[in-house]
């Protein structure tokens, strides 16, 4: 066990993970505020057609180029979500919904044609749908990194900017700052998390990551910041966590177990969390009726 | 009579299938408190969304002494309606205060100890310095629309724009922002705001516009909120609501 642990590339595999859990708790944040969870689970999904679409043109399995693929998908997913809402009567879940089923189905079928061309099978593509952080190498290791260091910065350095777009558009507009603007940056940032991630966690499993630090966050704090320093640590521990526990087992999947990890996170959460958690609440619930029945007790004169 | 501080120009904007609002036309004078008066859709909230550029223009032009509002934004101060904004964010009230003060601040530069300062004040000036570490969702409507208020002060601007403040506030909070919009009026401030209780129109603001979808009246209160003009305003609504026609008359008559 200490073994995988100790192979040095285990540990660049565990760190990527660990900042890509760190990016992806933050981005879930404004994606929760933004109220748009479901955003997040139709771009991943979009994704994976411009993976496929990568890998065949340059026919090699290069990480940066099918990143590069992967975020292309993903912005075509959403300006076609963001066409079909503002000039159809589809609202935007239904166009979430369309475009993630249409880009998945689409992406699992190139990936068949790419399966059977010469050497295609041999390539790993597959390690996208459900993630495969061991089969990353270096030079992976090295283009995630950087990345989600560069959207964790962009978050940090406009945090009062965030905030106000999140919290009062119209005010935010009115006192100058561009909703274009912050709009088109958000989905940069939400893209190339989602991009970075789908080699170690998946298409499919992507969101989670992006949705569950968040929500499990919301149930310790009232503050916007320290919401976001907890979803991120959060967001680190699953993805060291999961890929420890899939490192220790040959061919485990990752994602799996990151989210399985983070989804005992919420659990947690939800039940112990100060804010509104069910233990919290069922304390509260039973002193305030005890102070109702005293108080009535009080007002009939002792008899109840 | 003094240089107009707003002028809006045969102004039109649209929603979907309908046009709102068409040639829209008046001039604003300084240290005016006028009240946008009118029945439901008739496109007064929309009027000034439309004339601080947060909803398309169709047709028209809106200047602000004289010049287009991307030059004379931070001059400008927006109190949206307070449904407009999501209270269950996580923050107090403080921090919302202080969100006034980012134009100042600047963009990527963080608030000082001076800038909490001034937002503690604008809180303070609204009766509201007990709850400045208040949750926002845990304030009441009433509260909410003076932290509201503390921000569009902390702007400092010369023209306040304020869509219904007054809409589901008790007493108290009513006079306090009251209070406020006169002491606003009185440093020489123009101020305009969207108001739907009748009753209290002649003792709150000096000028009146009546809309319905374009400006049917607008001037000094005293000479512009007659029964005829309210009545023009607020139309076939008026006709078949003969108990809230009786009380207006009534009210004019005091």
């Amino acid at each position: 066990m200490w073994d995988t642990l100790l192979n040095s590339n285990t540990q660049w595999v565990l760190l990527s993970t660990t900042i890509l859990g760190v990016a992806a708790g933050i981005i879930g944040c404004l994606a929760y505020w933004k109220r748009q969870n479901l955003m997040s689970d139709a771009l991943s999904h979009a994704a994976l057609p411009g993976v496929v679409i990568a890998f065949l043109l340059i026919g090699e399995k290069n990480l940066f180029f099918l990143v590069i693929g992967a975020a292309i998908s993903a912005f075509v997913g959403a300006l076609l979500i963001q066409w079909i809402t503002t000039t159809s009567r589809i609202s935007e879940d239904s166009a979430m919904g369309m475009i993630l089923a249409v880009f998945y189905g689409l992406g699992i079928m190139l990936l068949t044609i790419a399966n059977r061309i010469p050497g295609g099978d041999q390539s790993g593509l597959d390690s996208f749908i459900y993630g495969q952080a061991a089969a990353m190498v270096t030079s992976d290791v090295l283009t995630m990194l950087t990345l989600a260091l560069l959207v964790i910065l962009v978050v940090f350095f406009g945090f009062k900017e965030w905030k106000l777009f999140l919290f009062d558009r119209q005010f935010a507009k009115g006192i100058g700052l561009s909703i274009n603007g912050m709009n088109t940056l958000y989905t940069v940032i939400l893209v190339t998390t989602i991009v970075i991630g789908i080699q170690a966690v998946g298409v499919i499993l992507m969101a989670a990551m992006l949705i569950m630090p968040a929500v499990s966050a919301r149930y310790w704090t009232r503050s916007f910041l320290t919401m976001i320093l907890l979803s991120a640590s959060f967001g680190g521990v699953s993805g060291a966590v999961g890929t420890w526990i899939s490192a220790m087992g040959s061919g485990l999947p990752t994602g799996p177990f990151i989210v399985v990890t983070a989804a005992g996170m919420f659990v947690v959460s939800l039940i112990l969390g100060k804010e509104k958690g069910l233990l919290v609440t069922y304390i509260q619930f039973r002193m305030h009726r005890k102070k109702a029945k005293t108080r009535v007790r009080v007002r009939t004169g002792g008899v109840t | 009579m003094s240089e107009p501080v707003i002028q809006v120009d045969h102004l039109s904007a649209f929603y979907q299938k309908n046009t709102v609002l068409y040639d829209v036309t008046f001039d604003v004078a300084p240290g005016s408190l006028t009240g946008i008066i009118g029945p439901n859709g008739a496109g007064k909230s929309t009027l000034i969304k439309t004339m601080l550029h947060l909803h398309p223009i169709l047709t028209g032009n809106v200047s602000f002494f004289g010049q287009p509002f991307h030059k004379v934004k931070k001059r400008i101060g927006y109190v949206p309606q307070r449904g407009s904004v999501d209270w269950d964010f996580p923050t107090d009230a403080l921090d919302v205060v202080t969100m006034g003060l980012y134009g100042k601040i600047g963009w990527l530069k963080r608030p000082s100890k001076t800038h909490r300062a001034q937002a503690m004040s604008a809180l303070e000036k609204m009766g509201m310095k007990d709850y400045a570490n208040r949750q926002i969702s845990q304030l009441s409507g009433g509260q909410q629309q003076r932290v509201f208020l503390a921000r569009a002060l902390v702007q400092e601007a010369d023209i306040y724009f304020m869509d219904e403040p007054l809409a589901g506030v008790d007493a108290g909070t009513e006079r306090a922002i009251m209070e406020i919009l006169k002491e606003l009026k009185s440093a020489g401030k123009t101020v305009m705001v969207v108001h739907h209780d009748l009753q209290t129109v002649e003792h709150y603001f000096d000028h009146v516009l009546l809309l319905n979808r374009t400006v049917l009246h607008y001037g000094k209160t005293e000479e512009t909120f007659t029964k005829e003009n309210i009545a023009d305003a607020y139309g076939g609504n008026m006709r078949w609501m003969g108990g809230e026609q009786k009380d207006v008359g009534h009210s004019i008559k005091q």
